[in-house]
């Protein structure tokens, strides 16, 4: 019976050393790179843009498997949870300290990432990868009102107007339970970026005041209500704001004067990647001037990459919608990690307000 | 003895897509996070409560609705010609072959400012809000589901014997009588299937409130939507206390049913 092992073992030895050597034989076996990205967050090569992924694995000869993910907690229970082995990710800010804590990010080995020498120097360090170490900033933006110029006559100044009465029935809110607590909090005059139960009540108490005024509580139906003239203002990102501004003139921005909401998304390696080497590689790659200037045009944010920044049209350079000026960022706020309690209490808070 | 063997397949799966689901949502129901026995879950969710009623009042005046509507159509249906009652059931059937979503939006594109029913209703003089409200709920409900109204009542009435109606009518039934007496009683199965049809989903979809409605037109299927993503155990209560509430409508509902036929 020993034997009779040993004998099946060796040959199973034998067939897959076998194996293992034809497969050499038929040339390198062709290596795979797994992005995990949000969705529509990456240049396709629709309207003569510069196909990303597609550039990419011609130039390196590898497969990139890109998936999507509409959201960070939707991202972070795959990594946590699946076995499926992400090399690169695109997390925001507050979703990257918690991935920090949790000891779910590689280091990145700068050496193989020279590009990162194009990201302007004030976006090196950031509050949530305080070390530089694990993150690589893939866009940024605040959250900013899209008005409509027919609809609402003068230029608001402030979040406030989204209390308004005299715009009762017309105006739109974020469904999404840390964007529209954010701004009522700082209304309020409570910093949103660390928030305690207490905060949320108040935050709570005021969007019950709102609601009555509302015309609904929105994220992606905010496109079609805006563009179409259906409702008067919505806070909303401003690269989406600028989307919804290039399809309908009726619209404009408005940045309030109490600040709002600055965010990045950053590119990270999680734990799980089989390939590191090559995730650094297409971190290197997207840093690259003509990619990152065709990526951001795409998706209507804003660079923290200066050679990218510096091939931008005029316009867009002066658009303060997409380039605040310094003293408006200095108003602005993060969102940081936030304990699970106090998480799932501000998500449970803004389902009552609804309810 | 008959064979029990064909229905094995389907009991297993039974077992493992209907039985072990629910009992992981009774059980989830009646803990809490790290696993304890608990009936705080029920305590929280009392706070839909009023959720719960605006849902299935929604739920009832739909099903109305679709009655009121389906009940005229599927009699003259059942007493048409075969042809005709293809094409109609055709009819009835084509808009369900298209996308739950696509339909909604479509309603959404028709009632709003300067859609085109909403031209309509200004061009008579009328200027209300259409979406956005209660209303604009229950017609994309009646319109979603009164296909599921319409085939068991006409699939009862089609079994009505013309005979029948004809010896009322000799031994001097007036139309009132006709209906009353005859039709009316031997379409009752029909009534019962299609008011479950349409009162269970209806009463727990989602969606259709997030499209039509207003901020005030929340369901308790958006509700429950929401609670699962990061509660699991709050939002099993909630979808088991739906569940009790829909059991005890059919239960009456079959109840009524009985009673009328007896009678």
């Amino acid at each position: 019976m020993k034997k009779f092992i040993s004998v099946l073992m060796s040959a199973l030895i034998v067939g897959t050393s076998v194996f293992m050597l034809s497969g050499c034989g038929n040339g390198e076996k062709q290596q795979e790179l797994n992005v995990f990205n949000w969705g529509e967050y990456i240049s396709n090569g629709e309207d003569g843009t510069i196909d990303t992924i597609r550039e990419f694995e011609n130039r390196y000869n590898v497969k990139v498997n890109y998936t999507n993910y509409e959201s960070n907690e939707e991202m972070y229970n795959l990594i946590k949870e699946s076995n499926s082995s992400y090399d690169v990710i695109v997390p925001s800010d507050y979703m990257i300290s918690k991935l920090i804590k949790e000891d779910m990010l590689e280091k990145i080995n700068f050496d193989n990432v020279p590009n990162f020498a194009n990201i302007m120097e004030k976006y090196k360090k950031t509050d949530f990868d305080p070390t530089g170490e694990y993150s690589v900033p893939y866009d940024w933006g605040v959250v900013a009102l899209v008005y409509n110029k027919t609809m609402v006559k003068e230029k608001p100044k402030s979040f406030s107007v989204l209390w308004d009465k005299q715009y009762s029935g017309n105006i739109l809110m974020f469904n999404n339970s840390r964007d529209a607590m954010a701004i009522a909090m700082r209304l309020k005059g409570i910093n949103p970026t660390e928030i305690t139960k207490k905060d949320i009540d108040v935050a709570s108490a005021y969007l019950k005041e709102q609601k009555p005024l509302l015309k609904k509580y929105v994220m992606d139906q905010v496109f079609t209500e805006m563009e179409g003239d259906q409702a008067a203002m919505a806070p909303y990102y401003a690269g989406d704001v600028a989307v919804m501004m290039s399809n309908n003139e009726n619209l404009d921005y408005m940045l309030p004067e109490e600040g709002s909401n600055w965010f990045m998304d950053s590119m990270c390696i999680p734990k799980t990647t089989q390939n590191k080497e090559l995730a650094e590689k297409f971190i290197n790659f997207m840093l690259e001037p003509e990619i990152g200037k065709a990526n951001i045009e795409y998706l209507g944010y804003s660079t923290p990459n200066q050679k990218v920044y510096d091939l931008l049209d005029e316009d867009v350079k002066n658009n303060e919608l997409n380039y605040p000026k310094e003293e408006y960022l200095k108003k602005c706020y993060t969102f940081s990690d936030l304990p699970q309690d106090v998480y799932d209490y501000m998500q449970e808070e803004f389902l009552k307000v609804q309810a | 003895m008959k064979s029990k063997a064909p229905s094995i397949p389907y009991l297993i799966w039974m077992l493992l897509f209907t039985i072990i689901p629910l009992i992981m949502v009774i059980y989830y129901a009646f803990t809490d996070k790290s696993g304890n026995f608990t009936i705080q879950t029920f305590k929280d969710s009392l706070f839909y409560t009023d959720v719960f009623i605006r849902s299935l009042w929604i739920a009832l005046v739909s099903t109305l609705l679709c009655l009121v509507l389906a009940y005229p159509l599927s009699y003259v249906m059942s007493r048409s010609s075969r042809r005709g009652q293809n094409i109609l059931t055709m009819l009835i059937m084509l808009p369900m072959w298209m996308n739950f979503i696509l339909r909604i939006y479509a309603w959404v594109l028709l009632l709003q400012n300067d859609g085109l029913i909403d031209l309509a209703v200004k061009f008579l003089g009328l200027d209300v809000p259409l979406l956005g409200n209660a209303g604009a709920v229950i017609l994309g409900m009646v319109y979603n589901y009164l296909p599921f109204m319409i085939l068991p009542i006409h699939a009862v009435m089609l079994k009505i014997d013309n005979s029948l109606i004809e010896a009322s009518k000799d031994l001097g039934a007036n139309k009132f009588n006709v209906f009353r007496k005859v039709v009316f009683p031997l379409s009752i199965p029909g009534i019962i299937s299609g008011t479950t049809m349409v009162f269970v989903p209806t009463a727990s979809t989602f969606l259709v409130a997030q499209y039509l409605g207003g901020t005030g037109d929340k369901m308790i299927g958006d509700v429950i939507e929401n609670i699962f993503q990061r509660d699991k155990n709050v939002g099993s209560a909630i979808s088991l206390v739906l569940m009790v509430i829909i059991l005890l409508f059919i239960i009456v509902m079959n109840k009524f049913g009985d009673e009328e036929v007896v009678a």
